[in-house]
């Protein structure tokens, strides 16, 4: 039995949308296309109607169903909360069902297990990006999301000779009366900006943690669920609750948004998945303000010379109340001086496999973020998703703006470091 | 009705990826917040007005009905294809033309959204004052089809009150301009006026000209509750006769406060039974005046807290209890029956009674809320469909609503439109003399009619859809 929940079991859900319009104002795809289909409501009486049989799995249905960035922007706002990207979700799993596995979708469901490989490739010769992305195609969802031949004016970064399990132990012994925490990197840190990881592991050290990063975790299934492969959904799933627990994990830390809504939130809509595991997943900015870290930041030296930097909500994070955190960590950094932008919760753009199919309105999307981002002065825009972050340096460079797009673990390194 | 050459035509017009004839596009755009649903035959995305113009000389030649559409929030059916024919989108006609300083005015295309609007005019120092609750989605030309409300207008009027010009597209396909840019012409008829909140039916709006007015210095927001409903409906006339005419009052009887109590950020003991939410704006010296004074006259009529907001975080503490109410509602009853009758402000209170005597009568929950400063009151009658002889017993209650708001010299509805919902009870507020010279009109701009057709007046003899 399917652990995804099917449309017929999202029913209720779906009829207890009051068509409102409220999703609207905030459906980034929306905003850019101003087309009903593109918006939450659309989608929920196409929903509604293919329940009814009133419409088949058609082409423009199809169209419309695509053009859906999962971001929960939309679940967010509305009054009745009708969890649309579940629904969205399904319905592609329904037309992968129908219609078999898109191109994108299939490349990902034959490797998802071939990660050795991918460990090969990073490893191996030239690491001139995107020349790199086109020899990975055998990455989980990286490929998935970033194919480069298909995206040829993509800018990408260069991807980096060890990934992050070359370069820490599997497990890391920390304080004696200290619990273990679970570390879920996703493919993202792992392959493409691992430094991500290691600053996360240096903290983590610091506070005296002893620390598990399972070698057998995967990709946390966004993209596979964003282009319908179901079974693939599952599987990760199954591996990732799997891959943790050994030690009793007090929690299982992410510093990724995107990942953090799949194994946490997505997972635990799913059926059957281990409650255990999902509960005990947790951001990093949550996580680092629970322990206090940031009253350690606060009383740090303040630097003489501060870089002016403003932040940029991950969808997967803001749509789950996670806006203060960040902010807070970002105001009590020694080494900058955060400024609110304006526009600082839409959504860059990216979601999941969409840029892929709609690079266009992707870019579109994610340029809406220049003139706040201009505006604010910022030299850097820090977020908390490697996703974002390639997405935005992409539509930076596209604006032909210098501002650099960072993490905020590559901040608080750097507050640690002192100037290099 | 229409055949392939009808699509090929509007192909030609607005280019194929404009025009389509899909199920899921059908299904798409047949419906608004009434819930209700009916199919167009296709949907057509115009982005200029002489595509508009083309598409209707089409319809009308081939006497096909069309449906101006913008958000497809509207409370009243407005945009529902009941006919079928073509539903023409003009979200795609966004661009804020200009705005214009010195004269203070906006020139803006009718897929602009109302608050979107309101942003740019306001970094300029400048404002737009109608605030529809669905604003941050609303399109303007929305707004002006139903003459759109909202909380400030009883500071600053409603849409009508602030269009000074449109550009029109007539069911014949005959580019008209009403007014202009200047606050003094009375050059011919006031067509403009004609075309605000006529629901669609005598024309397709494809540019607005609008009044802006400077934006005030500062405002102050303020929670007060009260004992019982008659204390809070007393308190919104003493403001009114001492002279001072608040930026917004909004009221929540004892059942909408009962639906919110536990979300509510304010805490809001059981002993209050009403509150009135007042919101001053314009010059910081005037309006701290204003405040005491308000505070003084209500404070004889059974004031259980008075919070004054000091910061704008706390002012949007504030709000947030007001917008807590319209998601809250659906705890009493699953359906919701959503009507804005309004009277003359001073009879608030006879109203509220009235209400619930009915709900009394009735034996059904009415919840109400909404913009005492002006008499809107929003009142939603809530029941659960699925019980048996539920449907008769509503439309019963809502006509003994509209009968008690009009015998308060009122009327059917403030801000939301006739359409479809309430076109059955036109005959409870005009005479037929009126409802015959408005025909009149409808007739002389759309003599086929084929403008958004079976809105408004129901009778069928005159205004009979074509097939």
């Amino acid at each position: 039995m399917s652990k995804n929940k099917t449309l017929k079991e999202l029913e209720e859900q779906i009829r207890q949308c009051v068509k409102c319009g409220v999703c609207q104002a905030h459906c980034p795809a929306y905003r850019h296309n101003r087309k009903e289909g593109d918006v939450a409501r659309g989608k929920i009486a196409l929903a509604a109607s293919l329940l009814d049989g009133k419409v088949g799995l058609e082409d423009r249905l199809e169209q419309d169903i695509s053009m859906c960035l999962m971001c929960g922007s939309c679940v967010h706002k509305c009054p009745n909360k009708v969890a649309t990207p579940e629904i969205v979700g399904a319905i592609r799993r329904e037309i992968t069902d129908d219609k078999g596995l898109s191109l994108v979708g299939k490349s990902v469901s034959t490797v998802i297990n071939s990660k050795p490989l991918m460990k090969m490739l990073t490893k191996g010769g030239s690491l001139l990006s995107p020349l790199v992305l086109k020899k990975v195609p055998k990455s989980s969802g990286l490929r998935l999301r970033f194919p480069a031949p298909m995206m040829k004016e993509r800018t990408m970064p260069d991807l980096p000779f060890r990934n992050l399990f070359d370069r820490i132990p599997e497990f890391i012994e920390g304080e004696k009366d200290k619990p273990v925490v679970g570390f879920f990197a996703g493919c993202s840190i792992t392959y493409v900006y691992p430094q991500i990881g290691i600053a996360m592991i240096d903290i983590l050290r610091k506070l005296g943690y002893s620390i598990h990063i399972p070698r057998s975790q995967k990709c946390c299934g966004i993209p596979a669920l964003s282009s319908g492969a179901g079974k693939v959904v599952e599987e990760l799933a199954a591996t990732n609750s799997n891959a943790f627990g050994k030690y009793d994990e007090e929690h299982i830390i992410t510093a990724c948004a995107s990942c953090n809504g799949g194994i946490g939130e997505y997972y635990s809509s799913m059926k059957g998945i281990d409650e255990n595991f999902t509960e005990k997943v947790i951001d990093f900015t949550v996580f680092l303000k629970e322990n206090g870290f940031i009253d350690k930041l606060a009383v740090m030296e303040r630097w003489k010379e501060r870089e002016k930097v403003t932040y940029h909500d991950p969808c997967h994070l803001k749509t789950q109340g996670i806006t203060k955190e960040p902010r807070e960590i970002l105001k009590a950094l020694p080494n900058i001086d955060f400024v609110e932008m304006e526009n600082a919760s839409l959504c860059c753009g990216l979601g999941g496999t969409f840029s892929v199919y709609h690079y266009e309105c992707s870019k579109a999307i994610g340029a809406q973020k220049i003139p706040g981002l201009e505006q604010s002065g910022a030299a850097k825009i820090a977020t908390a998703c490697p996703g974002c972050i390639i997405q935005l340096q992409d539509v930076i460079n596209h604006a032909g703006m210098e501002v650099e797009a960072v993490h905020i673990l590559d901040l608080i390194k750097e507050a640690f470091a002192g100037k290099a | 009705m229409i055949d392939q050459t009808v699509v090929a035509e509007l192909t030609d017009i607005v280019g194929s990826s404009n025009v389509s004839m899909a199920e899921s596009d059908r299904i798409t755009h047949s419906y608004d917040a009434t819930k209700e649903q009916f199919l167009p035959d296709v949907v057509v995305y115009a982005e200029t007005t002489e595509e508009v113009r083309r598409i209707m000389q089409l319809a009308n030649a081939r006497k096909i009905p069309v449906l101006p559409r913008g958000a497809g929030s509207g409370f009243t059916g407005g945009t529902l294809p009941i006919h079928g024919g073509i539903v023409l989108v003009l979200t795609r006609m966004n661009r804020i033309i200009e705005i214009d300083s010195d004269n203070l005015i906006a020139m803006v295309e009718p897929g602009v959204v109302t608050a979107d609007l309101q942003r740019e005019v306001e970094k300029q120092g400048l404002f737009y004052p109608p605030d529809p609750a669905s604003k941050e989605f609303s399109t303007l030309g929305g707004n002006v089809a139903e003459c759109a409300g909202g909380p400030r207008c009883v500071k600053y009027g409603v849409t009508k009150d602030f269009v000074m010009g449109l550009t029109v597209v007539t069911a014949q396909g005959d580019v008209i301009r009403t007014g202009g840019q200047t606050l003094k012409n009375v050059v011919g008829y006031d067509l403009t006026k004609l075309f605000v909140g006529s629901e669609g039916t005598l024309g397709v709006v494809t540019e607005i000209t609008l009044k802006l007015i400077p934006k005030p210095e500062a405002k102050k927001t303020l929670l007060v509750q009260f004992q019982t409903i008659e204390g809070a409906a007393r308190g919104v006339s003493a403001i009114i006769r001492a002279k001072i005419i608040p930026t917004t009052l909004e009221f929540l009887d004892g059942a909408t406060i009962d639906c919110i109590r536990e979300i509510s950020p304010i805490p809001l003991p059981p002993d209050c039974s009403a509150v009135l939410i007042i919101e001053v704006d314009g010059d910081p010296q005037l309006i701290e005046k204003q405040v005491g004074k308000i505070l003084e006259v209500i404070e004889p009529l059974g004031v259980v807290d008075v919070r004054v907001a000091e910061t704008p975080e706390e002012s949007e503490e504030i709000w947030q209890v007001r917008r807590n109410v319209s998601p809250s509602l659906r705890k009493v009853n699953p359906d919701k029956f959503n009507e804005d009758i309004v009277v003359p402000r001073s009879r608030v209170p006879d109203m509220i009674r009235a209400l619930e005597n009915l709900s009394r009568e009735y034996d059904v929950p009415i919840v109400n809320f909404g913009h005492a400063g002006d008499g809107n009151i929003h009142v939603n009658v809530m029941v659960d469909l699925r019980e048996p002889g539920m449907e008769t017993k509503v439309h019963e209650v809502m006509e003994k609503i509209f009968g008690a708001a009009v015998e308060l010299k009122g009327s059917l509805s403030g801000e939301h439109g006739i359409g479809t919902s309430k076109a059955r009870y036109l005959g409870m507020e005009l005479d037929p003399a009126t409802i015959v010279y408005m025909k009149a009109v409808k007739q002389a701009f759309d003599p086929n009619n084929i403008l958004n057709p079976g809105k408004i007046f129901t009778d069928p003899e005159e205004l009979q859809a074509p097939v």
